[in-house]
Order: C-alpha cells, then structure tokens, then sequence
C-alpha cells in the first residue's frame, strides 16, 4: 500500500473511526463486520465499497489493519467527493474532506444530528446526518461535501453508550468519547445529549441553543470536531419545510427546524449534499449552546413527555396557522397535511393520530393538537411512541361550565394539567356565589334542613371546620357559596339573625364541595334542590349549593333545562372576586326554579315553573322567599352590606308569593350589585328561568350560612321535606334578632322588582330554553346566543331597580 | 372467544385478517375466503329490499364440524366475519353480536384516522389490541 499521508485531522478522525471499529479492541485490526457497516453508512453504492475495499488491500489482507483502515477511510472520502477511486488519489487529493459516514444509530444520535442541522444559519454543524430510527429510512448521503475546504460533516458514528466506549479509549484522539467528562463544554452536551436523548424535545428553545443542541448531538461528532473547525453543513434546508407552514420567531425556528430538520435531518443531507459546509467552529457555539442543551434536557427528563411552555406557545402558533380559531377544529385532512410535513413515516403518524385523538372524532382539538405535535416532535427525536397517551398529553377534561367560564384560569393550568386543575378554577368562582348566599339567611336555614337531610350534611359540618377558620365574609375564595353575607358585617347579622351558622356552615359545604364537585355535580346536586321539593336529594345537593352555580347547573342538567341551569351556574363560576351580592342572586333564583323544576320538571316552562313555585307546594314557596331573599340581601349587600342580608332572610316570611318574586327579585337584584359578568350570568340564569332550579340549590346553602344550630332544627323538620323545612326557617329567622327592619324593606323592594324581572326572564326564558338546552347538550350553555339577547332588559331593569 | 377474525374489503378483498397461531391458519383463511360466498348471498337475498333496511348482524353463516362462522355486514360493504370454535358453546348470540358491534367501532376509528387510507391494510395497534382481546387467549 502506498503511504498515506494523512492530515492532522484526518489523523483524528480516522483514529477515532478506528477505535469505533475497532470492536475487540485490538488497536490493530478492526472488525470487518463493524468496518463494512460502516463503509455502508458511507452510502456509496456497493461495488465501491468493494472496490475499496479491495484498494484498500484488506481484500488481501483478509481483515483491516489500521492502515487499511485509514486507507479505505480516505477512499471513502475520494468516493464522496465524487473524484474516481485511485491509489495514486490517496496523496494526491488536497484538501479531501472527511469522509462522511451516516448512520442510522440511536435515534438520538439522528436527534443529534438533526439538531445539528436544525439550527437554521447557525453555523454549518458537522452534519451528523443520521438516519433516524428505523423507519426512517436511510437519507441519501448527501452529495459528497461541497468545497473540499469545509470539513466534510462527520457523522461519526457514535453508537449510544457501549459504543461510546469505544470512542474513548483513544485518549490521543482529540474527540473525546462524549461519555467521558469532556474537558471541553461541547463534550459535556454531548453527554447530556447521549443521556438524554429524550431532551431534544426542549430543542425548540432559542435557536442558539439549538444550535448548541446541534452541537451537543453531534456530541459525538463534536468530540471528533472538536480540534477541527467543524463544517457544517448549511442550515437544515429542511427548515423550510416546517418553516413555510409555519414562520416561527427565531426561537421557534428552532423548533421548526428542530421538527422541520429531524425529518430533513436525515434528509438533509440529501437535501443539501452541497449544501455549503463552512467551517465552523462549532465548538464555540456548541459551548453556548451545550448549557442551554443541557438544561433543556435535563429538564425534558422530568417527563418526556411534557410540554414546556416554549413548546406549547409554538403549538399553538401552528395550530392558529391551521385553524385561527383556538377553541376550534383542525379537521383530519388538514391535520394529516400537516403531519406528512414531519416526513415521519404514514405508519406512525397513523399511531400518533391514534393516541392523540382522544375524542375520536376524526378532527383535533387544541388539546389534542398539541400533543399530537408533541409526539411527532418526539418520535422525530428518536423516542418511541408510546403504547398509550402520556397523562400530560391528555386533553384536559375540562368542565364545561368551567370553560366558559374560567377559560383564563384553565389556560393557566397548563395543557397538561389534568381534570382536577380544572376544578380549583371552578372554585374561586363558587366563593363569590357563597358571598352572596350569606345574605340569603333564610335560606340558609332551609338549605340547612336540607343539608340535614342530606347525606352530605356531613359534609357540610366538615365544611365548616374547614371554613371556619376562615373569613366568612371573605368574598373570595371558597367557592363556598354558603357564604351569604357579603361582609364581615352581615355575618354577624346574620348570625344573630340566624343564629349565625352562616357562613361555616355553607361554606364548609361549599368547600368540602367545589373541590370535590365540579361544576356538573354542582349543578345536579342543587338541581336536586329544586326539584326536591319533596326529596331529601335536593339537600344532598344543597351542599353543593354552596356553589350557587352548582345547584344550578345541576338543576338544568336534570330538569334538562340547560339554558336555566347555566345561567344558574354562571354565577358560582364567577370570579372569586365577585362581591357577596352577585352571590346573593343566585340563591333567590333556585327558590323560584326551585318548586318549577320539580313541578316542572323543565325549565322550559319557568313560567310555569314560576307558577308552580307558588302554587305547587308551598313548601316550596317558603323556600324561595329564602333565595328571594338572599338576592335581596346580595342586593342590598351591594349598597348596604350589612343589613340587606337579614333583609332578606325576612322578607322570605312574607307570602310565598312574594318570596318567589323576591327570589328572582334580590336574585337580579343581586346581580346587578354583583360584576356585570355576574349579573350578566345571574340574569341569565334567571331569565332562562332559572329561578327554579336555583332555588333549590342556594336552598342548602343558607341552611348552611346559617349557624349550625338553626339548620339542625330546621333541617330536620326539613326532613320530611323542603318545604317545611324552609318553613322552619323562616320561621327561625323571625327570631333572629335586629335587624334589619329596613334593610327589610330595602330587600323587600328589591324583591318585588326581581319578581318582575323574573317574570320578564320567565317570559324570555322559555324562547330561550329551547336554545339553550341545545347549547346545554352541546355543553355550551353559556355560549347560547338567547342568553344575551333576552335577558339584557331585565338585566337592565334589575340593574336600575337594584 | 373468536378463533380467527377478519374484515373483508368491499372488493372482497382482506383489510384484516388474524387467527390463533396455534392452528393452521390457512385453513381459517380459506373458511373465511369461502364464507364470502354466504355473505354474499345474504347480502343479496336482502337487498331487495330498500337498501338500508338490511340487518347488519348477519348471524351464523355456516356451521361446521370444528367451528362456526359468523358474519357481519356494514353499510359500506365492509364484511366483519368471525370464527369461533364449535366446541365453546357458550357463546350466545348476543356476544356475537358485541363482538362485531365492538369490532365495528374499533373499525370506524380505524377509518377516522385521516392517515389511513380506505382499502389499506388496517394496521391499527387500537384495532389489533381489540381483536386480541377477542381472540381465544392462547398460550
């Protein structure tokens, strides 16, 4: 064999080749099988390889020593380069590039190396091209190396762990196996890399540290570079790919070409096998970016399938790109044009699409969209798709008054989050409904006879050990509706009224409640209310009166009137922030709804409904004037806290009648006081006609703002049923001291005039009712069209009575 | 326990087919090939009438000593056909008809997925986990 001369870095390069072949580690002759291997991830056509092979002189050797080694090594580069196969080239050849060797290893080395590539314009990264896990199929080796100046992109070959070994024994090497501790920074992304070959998924963060993710995944290749300036080969053509779908900032880019790359990763070279390959030193931005590789990593070790924030932003942007509107679809054939861009093969897009389209509806919800995006991001980083979908790719389940109603705070939660998170929103939204309960006093003991009755009074007694700690008057915060006095003050009315149980014990519920229950089981459990008149269910429920919005949406789920049992629900779903007025509404409306929706059985017919209230049973009556009577105070709550919530506890006493109207009376009443979107949400419910289902469940819920001991009493009478129980209670709540002789009166007004308007929304509600019960099966009670439209003018009135 | 099921194309041709290993699965192959012909002629005998009247479920085709061969049409002409062992009687009828009604729904997803393309092979992990649970559990 001719001598061959062999520049320093090709040196470097070949040694390091050898060591990797050189698997009984002979230091002297190399495996033929890991050789052949390797001159096949040199992608020249066979009879090449044999014809080096054959140059080489291993043919004749019968095995390759490391000279032959070297020799075929640098024929191999001849090959690339597209300059014919000769011994005399051997020497003659100037400036030959390294020979390029791709190799469809771990997926993390073609992570790797798509990373390598992906950082757009980042700097020509020795183009590690390596084929991605099986399936991905080989990538055309990229034309040989376009200026023979560029160092040709390695793609060493850097078997995961084991092989790694290899890489390191020659310490003379400068690429140092990148499992040993590196000296230099690339070295220890590089072992980040290898270890965590999952991390890539953090890729998408600044293009720079893509950039370093590149250069940490040619941690192997670094290694080799690293005493040579890196070529690199041009930015990932393939980031067009993504790219044109998706124009992302700088940072995303990186993402985009992360994704766009890891498919034209291993395309890239084919892509560009001119790609130019300027000489970087890669080294230098793979220092940069090696930390921030490795802090992606790392942190994508915690859950590989996570999505950070940085990657849920840019999925988002693409679904936008797809679909403006966010809470919207991506049908299956846009979704599927999509993901072919990943160049992933159809077989596996097909799995993804299976473990992310969860609803199997054949079209990709936001949710669904990203984690579907997730899992093509990571299979392209070599992970392996699972069996099943990750708990955070999970689309949340999220409650679907809670959508629309805290869509903020679910967006906060994350995409990851899970049901549950869903639920804590709700929660701030019932406190605010409590605060208006509290004013509801009578009520409140009513609700507490039915608590009583319940089984969940017990819940509710633990709801006030948990509550009492904290401020009843505190509007915020528990989702406890029972919290019917607005402020410190009316609690304390109310409990010398009422023999305060108040807020304990509606809160206590509330909050045993609003975590445990969302707002769907809210809503059934105060709808029991409602239609209980006669059944002790109502009561169970009534602990989940405490969120106003629950009762009510459960009434409407089960009365089927949706469009009512929504309005009910909105106003629980309020924000925390809501004062205890807003709540106060809500709790005179199931007093109406209530005795309707038994009666009735559909909100439909809130008039009907109303009428029942006062005709049907009247027990139930002597229910609504509670609620009446929480509106009221929540009413008067807004202009004269303290007082209105006795107020209102009286003015249950008058006729049921009275109580009724009242009830939707203080109910809009309330609301007005309360934030619009309250009111709004109030007057909905009760424009719906509402009021009946509401009653029910404020109902529990002032049993429980009332002091245990007035509930117990009258929760037992309530018992037998409702009615008398609120019977019971009001007639307890004449006891109750002081008061508010004319926050009566103000409560009393004010009930008159949401009897009004609670005609006006019975009216309204029954157009309205058909709509939204199909919004309510479609579970979007609040979206209804009819919600806005009808109850603006009680809305009005109510605003100006109020 | 089925012991061989497939789902047969509208052309008659197989999307899915899958026996127990343990036995010759040719022959489950050829049962199924021929059962065609009954389904075929099932199919007809009812399409006189107007054309969505047809019973989907189309119950035992044939019986033979060793096994029994349940069909099942879809509106599209996606026949499901099912292959129990003539030993295990307790399979009524009604489980039968969940199997396929299961099989069913396992297909639709399958055909859902903007992926697949309609007359590909199905090769679903979803679809291939649900067969497998209807399949006789062999060792």
């Amino acid at each position: 064999m001719e001598s061959l001369t062999l520049s320093d870095v090709e040196q470097k390069y070949y040694s390091d080749l050898f060591v990797y072949c050189d698997t009984d580690n002979t230091k002297k002759v190399v495996s033929s099988g890991r050789v052949l291997d390797l001159f096949r991830a040199a992608q020249l056509p066979s009879e090449v390889v044999l014809q080096i092979t054959e140059l080489c002189g291993a043919t004749r050797l019968g095995h390759f020593g490391r000279s032959q080694f070297y020799i075929a090594l640098k024929l191999i580069a001849i090959a690339q380069s597209g300059l014919p196969l000769r011994v005399e080239s051997l020497n003659s050849v100037k400036d030959l590039p390294l020979p390029r060797f791709v190799v469809g290893k771990n997926e993390a080395e073609a992570r790797h190396a798509a990373l390598y590539q992906d950082t757009d314009g980042q700097g020509l990264y020795p183009t590690a091209v390596i084929p991605r896990p099986p399936g991905r199929g080989q990538q055309s080796k990229k034309g040989p190396p376009t200026s023979s100046t560029t160092l040709p992109v390695h793609e060493v070959i850097q078997p995961h762990g084991p092989a790694s070994a290899e890489m390191q024994p020659e310490a003379t090497s400068p690429v140092v196996s990148p499992h040993q501790s590196p000296p230099t920074s690339p070295l220890s992304w590089r072992k980040h890399k290898r270890q965590h070959s999952g991390g890539n998924i953090d890729r998408q963060q600044s293009v720079p540290s893509a950039a370093a993710a590149a250069a940490g995944a040619g941690a192997v290749w670094t290694q080799f570079r690293e005493p040579q300036s890196v070529a690199v080969t041009g930015p990932v053509s393939g980031d067009g790919m993504w790219q044109s779908h998706s124009p992302p900032p700088p940072s995303q880019e990186s993402w985009v070409s992360f994704t766009a790359d890891t498919p034209p990763s291993s395309t890239i070279p084919a892509m560009h096998p001119s790609s130019v390959q300027e000489s970087t030193t890669i080294r230098t931005v793979a220092s940069a970016a090696t930390t921030n590789e490795i802090q992606r990593q790392s942190s994508a070790y915690d859950d590989p399938w996570k999505i950070t924030e940085e990657q849920r932003q840019y999925y988002i942007n693409q679904f936008k790109s797809i679909q403006p509107d966010l809470t919207g679809f991506i049908p299956g054939s846009a979704a599927k044009e999509f993901f072919t861009k990943s160049k992933l093969p159809i077989l596996e897009l097909s799995h993804i699409w299976e473990l992310s389209d969860f609803d199997k509806d054949g079209a990709l919800t936001l949710d669904e969209f990203c984690a579907a995006f997730h899992l093509v991001v990571a299979r392209k980083n070599g992970y392996d798709l699972p069996e099943k979908l990750p708990e955070s790719l999970m689309p949340k389940l999220i409650d679907l008054d809670d959508s629309a109603e805290v869509p903020e705070p679910t967006a906060d939660v994350g995409y990851s989050s899970s049901p549950v998170e869903v639920t804590p929103n709700k929660s701030p939204s019932m406190p605010s409904l409590n605060q208006a309960w509290p004013e509801m006093n009578q009520t409140n003991e009513q609700w507490e006879t039915f608590s009583e009755r319940s089984s969940s009074s017990q819940t509710l007694t633990q709801f006030d050990s948990n509550i009492a700690p904290a401020d009843p008057d505190t509007a915020i915060v528990h989702p406890v509706p029972i919290r019917m006095t607005p402020s410190k003050i009316h609690m304390q009315e109310m409990e010398l009224k009422r023999t305060g149980s108040d807020h304990n014990h509606p809160t206590s519920p509330l909050l045993a409640k609003p975590p445990e229950l969302n707002e769907e089981t809210k809503l059934t459990a105060s709808m029991k209310f409602v239609a209980a008149n006669a059944v002790g269910d109502g009561y169970s429920s009534s602990d989940s009166f405490t969120s106003d919005q629950e009762p009510i949406t459960r009434q409407r789920s089960q009365s089927g009137n949706s469009p009512e049992a929504l309005k009910v629900v909105a106003p629980p779903l309020r924000p925390p922030g809501l004062t205890p007025l807003t709540l106060a509404p809500l709790p005179p409306r199931p007093l109406p709804t209530q005795s309707s929706v038994p009666h009735t059985g559909h909100r439909g017919d809130t008039d009907s409904g109303g009428a029942s209230l006062t005709t049907t049973s009247p027990q139930q009556i002597p229910q609504q004037p509670n609620f009446a009577d929480f509106s009221q105070f929540q009413a008067f709550a807004a202009s004269e806290q303290p007082s209105s919530l006795p107020e209102t506890d009286k003015h249950a006493e008058p006729g049921p009648v009275d109580k009724t109207s009242e009830g939707a009376g203080p109910l809009r009443t309330v609301k007005s006081d309360g934030p619009a979107e309250e009111r709004s949400v109030a007057t909905v419910n009760s424009a719906k006609g509402v009021s009946g289902p509401i009653a029910p469940p404020p109902k529990p819920v002032r049993r429980r703002l009332k002091s245990e001991d007035e509930l117990r009493p009258e929760e037992e009478q309530h018992g037998p049923q409702k009615a008398n129980v609120i019977a019971a209670v009001l007639a307890t709540q004449p006891s109750i001291p002081r008061s508010v002789g004319k926050d009566k009166k103000a409560i009393q007004a004010s009930i008159r005039r949401n009897k009004e308007t609670n005609t006006c929304w019975r009216d309204s509600t029954v157009n309205c009712n058909n709509s939204s019960r199909t919004c309510w099966r479609r579970g979007y009670p609040w979206r209804c069209s009819w919600s806005s439209s009808d109850p603006s003018p009680i809305f009005n009135l109510r605003g100006r009575g109020l | 326990m089925a012991v061989c099921i497939a789902v047969i194309a509208k052309e008659n041709y197989p999307l899915y087919i899958r026996s127990v290993p343990t036995q010759n699965e040719l022959k489950f192959h050829y049962t199924v090939h021929t059962s065609l012909d009954v389904v075929e002629e099932k199919i007809s005998a009812v399409g006189k009438s107007i054309g969505d009247q047809r019973e989907l479920y189309l119950g035992l085709l044939y019986p033979t000593e060793d096994y029994k061969v349940y069909g099942y049409v879809t509106n599209s002409k996606v026949k499901f056909v099912i292959v129990v062992d003539s030993s295990n009687t307790s399979l009524r009828d009604n489980e039968i008809r969940s199997m396929f009604r299961k099989l069913h729904n396992s297909f639709t997803d399958v055909m859902c997925n903007p992926f697949h393309n309609p007359g590909d092979p199905i090769q679903s992990k979803t679809f291939d986990g649900i067969v497998s649970g209807m399949m006789v559990q062999t060792a």
